[in-house]
């Protein structure tokens, strides 16, 4: 009993009958069905190397588009040639030039020996698998398809619609259901001449002759009639991309394809050297009795896929660019913004450090350079502290931060006084954590030894843009963590959110903050907010503050001394 | 509009032919299936052994350039190489838009339906899994993938110390002193008119172009396309019509496939090279940037800091997010 191949071959003919020869080096006939678009010379050429090879018979020969029904017709054809030709066949295997036995033949006529009665082939019906490309799963079924989807893509895909739109349907032959899947398969020799010989082939061949990509839904559908035992897989390994196409296998490859155990593997790069002469010369291997595991080529092409599809979040660059919406992740990492802290704490920035170990930031956005942590010019990925290359394209500066210093969570200072035209990038984005204490820009005014018309100006022109930035904040399209305070509210319980705003960076295990951050001195504040309200200028977005009673003896309330317990 | 551009550009192209001399024609050795490269060089004698060598070694057929009327003797050098066909002009390398009208017209003359490589001699091209597969691996993949042209961003390499400690010997891979990149501080924005996207960055934004950001020069590029005779380079190799072309991004999330362009100008050659090209003002924009150059190297000419990052290979580039493998595996 053997194994009977079947090749399609339609180019790298040099190949193909490498490979040939080496099926038939162990035993197996095989009958090649060459595409006629090969020209005559080049195929008269590989005939009369390969003819002379007594386990070697050419088919009749059809013109195979891809996913044509040429492609059934040629199989059928090889396939009756290898069953009338060789009584002694038991499994056909259906292969193509570019496939490449991995594992020594004898492996797998001993596996197919051992299960006489199975049938390999993979076939799902289309309800439950979404591997159509095109988004046509049952439609490919009951609709017609005249035009090449190849080369008529656009009468194609009109006539698509056409049919859709006056609801045509195409009556399924009574007693089958579709499936489809892998058009590589190993049929029992039962199976393959019920489907051959059967007296309804001539209606079943007319009905699939009209049916999208029939090479994936002939045989997957007429062995679920006859077989008694499938085993819905193919022995073949092969992955496909996004696009449908098969991926490629190379020289680097070749200890993938070897840990794989497959017995055979499409489609090889036909310059790929070493992977032939490995798998076709190589007789030293190891023999293994192993199942096919193609799991780790498994994960490597469905990475592939999703990087194609999908790629890395946070990441802009020369082939990844998305529209605004389609970013997958607008920055690659978490990161938190503050706004007010600085102004409101003293040593806001090393308590911040020291209570969360991440990276914490003067004002990434202000208006003389971007103070980088720790006071560097220069940060990771050479980002430089440049105001000018910065404000170009804000927005590739704060991703590019974001991508540099993956692992690491940034935080940074932020206000009305920096750069603002940032604010609604940070405020839709999903990772960014985003605490304001309104109004404490008006802190550092009231710190400053200023003439009061200057404080003045400035005051009313920081509070426009802290009120518009605010208004970005609270619009619907923001998708950032968002959380605002007014001054006067922060002030009355401040570890209450900062143990939140800390615990949600959650860098280090949760536990009560020990140290508070000293807020500054707002002795007279009130009174300066007051002083600003009585020349014109009612500053509202730091909330209520009362007008401090004048200490009447210049004495203020004296502090409790700590207890030192012993 | 843009249909009339490339037209233009092509009859342009068509016309400056007659600035081209044939020094040694070898065409007739090009095989339909080939891989050809196409480049431009003034006295780039130096470089001129690696490169070939490294772009031999890549699986490239055929070296088509042309001669700027070099002095240095590379003109003869590259007339006795045999996989090379090469041409020489005198005329003005600004007038033939810095090259790319003679680029053009030896495209659309012999580069029809090949898959054609344009670099300048100081451009090493890398493409991933370059270490394991040779360039026709590339072109197969792309061809059964239906994509005509490929981008690679041009990345400024750079030694530690100053740009002249290290000399540079012919044959030498300039990589061993210009070793260094900056990883991370590129800008992009979309040309709305060809479609391309406009990249800036890098070391010559960061040390020269700090305060006018904008004048800084660009970094993409589509050096590799599967040539019509109807295409047309526009602006160096940064943009090309039809515009289609261009659209080597992903715009829905995904990533495609890109390489990259080392760019090995800031060798012991570069200060000759800035000065030179000072007299000659035959650089694009005025040779502002060359001037800008001037400047910035007499007071430090080291490009290094303190998180440059050293070039291992390509898969660090793709880690880094410089390129990417796409959907190829």
């Amino acid at each position: 009993m053997s194994v009977g191949i079947v090749m399609l071959v339609h180019t790298a003919l040099g190949r193909a009958e490498q490979v040939a020869r080496h099926w038939t080096a162990a035993g197996c006939p095989v009958v090649i069905h060459v595409d006629s678009k090969v020209p005559k010379a080049a195929y008269e050429t590989f005939r009369d190397a390969l003819e002379i090879d007594p386990m070697i018979r050419f088919s009749r020969r059809y013109r195979c588009e891809w996913g044509s029904w040429a492609l059934v017709q040629a199989s059928q054809d090889a396939s009756e040639m290898m069953l009338a030709a060789h009584p002694d066949v038991r499994h056909v295997y259906l292969a193509s030039g570019s496939c490449l036995p991995l594992r020594p033949v004898e492996e797998l006529i001993a596996y197919l020996a051992e299960r006489p009665r199975t049938d390999f082939i993979e076939s799902a019906t289309t309800a439950d698998v979404p591997w159509t490309v095109g988004g046509l799963d049952e439609e490919r079924f009951t609709m017609r398809f005249p035009f090449s989807w190849r080369r008529q893509r656009y009468l194609f895909d009109r006539f698509v619609e056409l049919q859709r739109a006056v609801g045509y349907r195409r009556r399924i032959p009574a007693g089958i259901v579709p499936h489809m899947g892998s058009q590589w398969w190993c049929l029992t020799r039962q199976t393959l001449t019920a489907i051959l010989q059967d007296p309804k082939r001539p209606k079943y061949d007319a009905y699939f002759r009209s049916v999208w990509i029939p090479d994936e839904s002939y045989f997957q559908t007429l062995a679920r009639l006859y077989s008694t035992n499938i085993e819905s897989r193919s022995l073949t390994l092969s992955k496909f991309d996004f696009q449908g196409k098969p991926h490629i296998f190379y020289d680097d490859h070749l200890q993938l394809l070897r840990r794989s155990d497959c017995f055979v593997a499409r489609k090889i790069w036909p310059h790929a050297e070493r992977i032939y002469d490995a798998f076709l010369t190589d007789a030293a291997r190891q023999k293994n009795r192993m199942e096919p595991n193609p799991g780790k080529i498994d994960r490597i092409f469905a990475r592939a896929v999703d990087r194609r599809t999908r790629g890395r979040a946070g990441l802009y660059m020369q082939s990844r660019y998305p529209n605004m919406g389609w970013e997958n992740g607008v920055t690659a990492g978490k990161y938190s913004v503050f706004q007010g802290f600085a102004e409101l704490f003293q040593g806001f920035e090393p308590w911040l450090t020291k209570a969360t170990g991440a990276q914490v930031h003067g004002h990434l956005f202000a208006p003389e350079r971007a103070e980088f942590a720790g006071g560097q010019r220069i940060l990771n990925g050479a980002l430089s502290d440049s105001a000018a290359l910065r404000d170009y394209n804000p927005r590739a500066f704060l991703t590019n931060l974001i991508w540099n210093t993956r692992g690491e969570r940034q935080c940074f200072q932020y206000g009305p006084a920096d750069n603002t035209k940032i604010n609604w990038q940070i405020s839709r984005d999903p990772n960014a954590q985003f605490s304001v204490i309104s109004g404490a820009w008006a802190v550092p005014l009231f710190k400053s030894n200023r003439d009061f018309a200057d404080l003045r100006q400035e005051a009313a022109a920081l509070q426009k843009i802290e009120a518009k930035m605010l208004d970005e904040l609270r619009s619907p399209d923001a998708k950032a963590r968002i959380r605002i305070w007014t001054m006067a509210e922060f002030i009355e319980a401040p570890m209450e959110p900062l143990q939140l705003i800390i615990d949600e960076i959650g860098q280090r295990p949760s536990r009560r903050l020990t140290e508070a951050p000293r807020l500054e001195d707002l002795t007279g504040f009130g009174q300066f907010l007051q002083n600003l309200k009585n020349h014109g200028m009612h500053p509202y977005l730091m909330g209520d503050f009362p007008v401090d009673p004048a200490p009447r003896h210049g004495q203020r309330p004296q502090r409790k001394p700590y207890l030192v317990k012993k | 509009m843009l249909r009339l551009q490339r037209r233009r550009w092509r009859i342009r192209a068509f016309r400056k032919r007659r600035n081209l001399r044939a020094i040694s024609n070898r065409t007739d050795q090009i095989r339909s299936s080939d891989i050809l490269l196409f480049s431009t060089q003034r006295n780039e004698g130096v470089r001129l052994p690696y490169f070939l060598k490294y772009y031999r070694e890549m699986g490239v057929d055929h070296f088509l350039i042309v001669d700027n009327d070099s002095t240095d003797g590379s003109l003869d050098y590259l007339a006795r190489q045999p996989d090379v066909s090469v041409w020489t002009t005198r005329a003005s390398y600004k007038r033939a838009r810095f090259g790319v009208d003679w680029m053009n017209w030896l495209q659309m003359k012999y580069g029809h339906d090949h898959w054609c490589l344009t670099v300048d001699p100081d451009e090493l091209f890398l493409y991933p899994f370059c270490d394991t597969r040779p360039i026709r691996a590339l072109t197969d993949w792309l061809d059964a993938s239906s994509i005509k042209s490929f981008g690679a961003m041009l990345l400024d390499m750079y030694p530690k110390g100053r740009i002249d400690a290290a000399p540079y010997s012919p044959g030498q891979d300039p990589l061993e002193i210009a070793s260094w990149f900056d990883a991370g501080n590129y800008t992009i924005s979309k040309n709305p008119r060809f479609g391309n996207l406009w990249i800036q960055g890098g070391p010559r934004a960061r040390m020269f172009f700090t305060e006018e950001p904008a004048r800084a020069p660009a970094l993409n590029k589509v050096p590799l396309v599967k040539w019509n005779r109807r295409y047309a380079y526009v602006s160096s190799t940064h943009n090309l019509l039809p515009r289609g072309l261009n659209l080597v991004y992903d715009e829905w999330g995904g990533e495609k496939a890109s390489g990259v362009l080392l760019h090995t100008k800031f060798l012991d050659t570069f200060s000759v090279k800035a000065e030179e090209e000072l007299d000659r003002r035959q650089h694009y924009g005025g040779s502002k940037e060359y001037i800008a150059y001037a400047e910035g190297l007499k007071d430090n000419p080291d490009l290094w800091c303190k998180w440059s990052e050293k070039y291992i290979n390509w898969r660090q580039l793709e880690i880094l997010g410089l390129m990417s493998k796409g959907n190829w595996a």
